[in-house]
């Protein structure tokens, strides 16, 4: 039995037993590997992508239930770092380690694509359920602001 | 010299990796430093690789972990080779005793020493390269070689003559290494001590980047490990036969450490662990709790042998008897996990007498030596290959996973990728050891301190990882015991003390709990004494300028003394660690859940010359938050042995609706370098503890300063 999906734009089949975590599919069958395992509980943030849209964890997220939808992951932003988010993560050099740095790109993706104009607290909703423990969470914020600002003017 | 001539060889020919595979005992700090930086002369192009078509690599030895040390080890090495950083790419270097660091005594990243060791090493070897390339050039062109210019990739000489370096480095190989080539004086640095993209963010921003865990070889195979829950227990007895009828399940195989489930994918073989039935020997650590690690800690204090951390100074007992006032504290600080983001992992492939380890390590020749020695291989036929490290923090200087992995791939005789758990790790790592001070002070009738007794308890984890000899000092519990203050008469006393707990190198390692105490007593001191804290601090620090100097620069930064917003206070905080002098203020409040809210943090350092600023101020912004969540929210503890911490709800790091406001002032120094990407770990709780106490008149003596601890705290 496989489920079918999109990915990234592009139509995929897994033939994963359908309770594994859409992030076991998507790193281990699928061999995109920008999305990271950090806790395997939905408490650190490393495995966001988004579905439909909306981003989840997709360590909790069982691949029947993406049947039919679309995921996008980090790989999705840009190959060649022209999506606004990069040019400004690069601007600010945010990343250390930069494990969970494709974790905090998704959900500050998902963050920008409702609202180009957040607040710190709005910045704080979106992202402390992201984990950094290099802890560069002030240039996040920063980049998160640049990034929003390059997408009002586009 | 049998060194460089490998080296040498590789600098032509090896593109991807120099194997010299020499396993070097490792030497305690200082013993052999000298020597070893001396002997790394002799060896520039272990570290430098031309390529024909001019593409020119370092081979860092140092790991990239966050710290930067991609961006900053080119930018030694590209000053002197007068290359733009652009022009350099960066590739781990091999296990090989050419890649020691001098301060450590062996190839491991860690000590906040990594431009410290390579701040004259690296320019040398880019010197060395340079002179050789123009040496080549002369005789190629038999021109005088005063008439020959290297600059970014070319070589000019006289009448239009030029060449790449790529196109002389066969050659410049072949020339006699010089041995003190002449570098350049700090002032004219074009590169070193500039702001600098770090090389490694375009690949961490579009997932390309490769950790351990996003190794694949051909054919691999992936691996859970069930280990005990009580940390070097056993296995017993085991039923595999439910985890080996499971879905994708290649193989359930026993090794030292524990049963491990071999599967086709990592999920099948997660799954199928959670099937197996292993009965444990617990062994003696099952008898371990968290309390009575601080109480046999604390009882060490009085029974233990004290090993003296530095000549007392006058006579403390006659100067406390003659004190005005007396001033007694004790602090306690507990274990911790390093908890990097990224899982112990490791992947290896052992085929017959060879092993091929790829993965993230702080310390390529242990993993080396620690797999040899485990499969009964030869060092120089077990091939390490480094990857991007998931955070580091001190767990990737242990070696237990890399053998692990090794171990599984042989009972399977397939390449395996070992990734534990959040819960594995957290449960199974080598703890930071709990420590316990007690601090004696004498004040004449102005205040002044004119006796201090310094006495620390902890646990030694040379003793665990190197093989120190017990009751013998180890200079990693005694950092930052001594202070910069003015005191006449001093004693500061160690007490090693072995409670049982497998201990680690933590973030900063003794630092914490010794600038926990030491500043936190000043406060208690300037408190006795009715002085204002920054005061009382500057008036003990004539003669230190570079300590008075950043105390000064973070006070006035932080606006101490003047009016703060209702509810808020400020606590300050000084220490020298690494070479590095750093002063920081707290600014905080509480809650409504009566939880420490730290707004601002500012910190001011001086750490000599600096190689990318903007990589020390990421350290500093990076310390300061990993230290803010054990001075304030997480620890790890323990019941019958098993670690009660188990993954991020119950081990919390600080998230970004907590990261505070960070002000950095940074003093331009020509001092030697100085290391950053610990020091300020261990600053900021006492700035905190310190503005805490001044908020609620509370002093909180043990870490972390939860809302439970303040409840429990009677007003000081």
């Amino acid at each position: 039995m496989s489920v079918d999906f999109s990915i990234n734009g592009k139509a995929a089949k897994a033939n994963a037993e359908t309770d594994t975590p859409l992030l076991w599919v998507i790193r281990d069958e699928l061999g995109l590997t920008g999305t990271k395992f950090g806790c395997g509980a939905a408490l650190c943030g490393a495995c966001t992508v988004h579905v439909d849209g909306q981003p989840v964890r997709s360590c909790q997220t069982p691949l029947s239930s993406v049947s039919g939808k679309k995921v996008a992951t980090v790989e999705s932003l840009s190959k060649d770092n022209s999506h606004p988010l990069q040019v400004a993560w690069i601007k600010h050099d945010v990343p250390q380690c930069g494990y969970c740095q494709s974790g905090q790109l998704m959900s500050a993706a998902a963050l920008l694509a409702k609202n180009k104009n957040p607040s710190d607290a709005e910045i704080d909703q979106a992202m402390s359920a992201n984990l950094c423990r290099c802890g560069t969470y002030v240039r996040v914020r920063a980049a998160i602001k640049d990034a929003a600002a390059m997408m009002r003017k586009a | 010299m049998t060194h460089t001539q490998t080296s040498r060889r590789s600098f032509l020919k090896t593109s991807a990796a120099v194997t010299g595979g020499l396993m070097l005992g490792f030497n305690l700090p200082g013993t052999l430093g000298e020597a070893m930086a001396a002997g790394t002369v002799h060896t520039p192009n272990a570290w430098v690789h031309i390529a024909d078509n001019n593409v020119i690599t370092l081979l860092s030895a140092r790991s990239e972990m966050g710290q930067g040390v991609y961006t900053s080890m080119p930018m030694l090495i590209a000053e002197e080779l007068n290359v733009d950083i652009s022009q350099i790419k960066v590739a781990a270097a091999p296990p090989d005793a050419v890649y020691v660091n001098a301060l450590l005594g062996a190839q491991i990243t860690g000590g906040s020493t990594s431009v410290r060791d390579g701040w004259l090493k690296l320019r040398v070897a880019g010197a060395q390269v340079r002179e050789m390339l123009i040496t080549a050039a002369a005789a190629r062109w038999a021109v005088d070689r005063d008439l020959i210019r290297a600059d970014k990739g070319m070589v000019y000489g006289p009448k239009g003559l030029k060449s790449t370096y790529g196109e002389l480095a066969e050659a410049a190989a072949r020339m006699p290494v010089p041995e003190k080539p002449p570098i350049k004086d700090p002032k004219d640095f074009k590169i070193v001590g500039k702001r600098t993209k770090r090389v490694d963010t375009p690949a961490k921003v579009n997932g390309t980047a490769q950790f351990g865990i996003d190794v694949t070889l051909p054919g691999m195979v992936y691996a859970s490990l069930a280990q005990c829950p009580v940390i070097g227990g056993k296995v017993k007895s085991f039923d595999g036969s439910k985890a080996k009828a499971s879905a994708g399940v290649i193989d359930v195989v026993q090794i030292n450490d524990g049963v491990a489930v071999v599967a086709s994918s990592w999920w099948q073989a997660k799954k199928a662990r959670d099937l197996l039935s292993i009965q444990w020997d617990e062994g003696a650590g099952a008898a371990l709790s968290d309390a009575s690690v601080i109480d046999g800690t604390r009882q060490a204090l009085k029974t233990g042998k004290v090993l003296e951390i530095t000549k007392p100074q006058g006579d403390v007992a006659a100067a406390l008897k003659g004190a005005a006032k007396v001033v007694e504290a004790e602090y306690v600080i507990p274990m911790q996990a390093h908890a990097p983001l990224e899982p112990m992992n490791f992947t290896a492939h052992v085929q017959g007498n060879k092993a091929l380890l790829i993965g993230p390590t702080q310390f390529q020749q242990g993993a080396q030596g620690a797999v040899a020695g485990a499969l009964g291989l030869k060092p120089e036929d077990v091939t390490l290959q480094t990857t991007f490290l998931g955070g580091g923090f001190g767990r990737r200087l242990e070696l237990d996973f890399i053998v692990q992995a090794a171990q599984i791939s042989k009972a399977v005789n397939k390449p395996v990728k070992l990734l534990w758990t959040r819960e594995d790790d957290m449960t199974h790592d080598f703890y930071r050891p709990v420590g316990v001070n007690q601090l004696k002070a004498g004040l004449d009738a102005s205040g002044k301190p004119v006796a201090m007794h310094f006495k620390v308890a902890s646990q030694s984890v040379t003793q665990r990882a190197f093989g120190l000899p017990k009751d013998t000092m180890d200079p990693f519990m005694a950092e930052a015991a001594v202070t910069g203050y003015n005191i006449a008469n001093t004693q500061h006393d160690l007490v090693i003390h072995d409670t049982g707990i497998r201990v680690g190198y933590w973030r900063a390692v003794s630092h914490n709990m010794n600038a926990f105490a030491n500043e936190s007593f000043m406060d208690e001191l300037a408190k006795a004494a009715g002085k204002d804290p920054y005061e009382y601090r500057m008036s003990l620090l004539a003669g230190k300028p570079r300590f008075a100097n950043v105390l000064k620069l973070a006070a006035d930064k932080a606006g101490w003394g003047k009016p703060l917003a209702k509810g808020r206070a400020l606590g300050i905080a000084l220490m020298e660690g690494y070479d590095t002098y750093m002063a920081q203020v707290a600014e905080v409040s509480l809650n409504d859940s009566g939880e420490v809210q730290v707004h601002r943090v500012t910190v001011a350092a001086d750490m000599g010359h600096m190689v990318n600023p903007d990589t020390v101020e990421a350290q500093l912004q990076s310390s300061i938050i990993f230290g803010m969540g054990a001075a304030l929210k997480h620890q790890i503890t323990m019941t019958n042995g098993r670690v009660q911490e188990a993954n991020y709800h119950n081990f919390q790091p600080v998230r970004m609706n907590e990261a505070p406001k960070i002000d950095i002032v940074l003093v331009k120094s020509t001092e030697k370098p100085g290391g950053i990407g610990e020091p300020a770990t261990a600053v900021v709780a006492p700035a905190i503890a310190n503005a805490v106490a001044k908020l609620t008149g509370k002093r909180v003596r043990r870490l972390p300063i939860t809302a439970e601890a303040l409840k429990q705290t009677a007003a000081a």
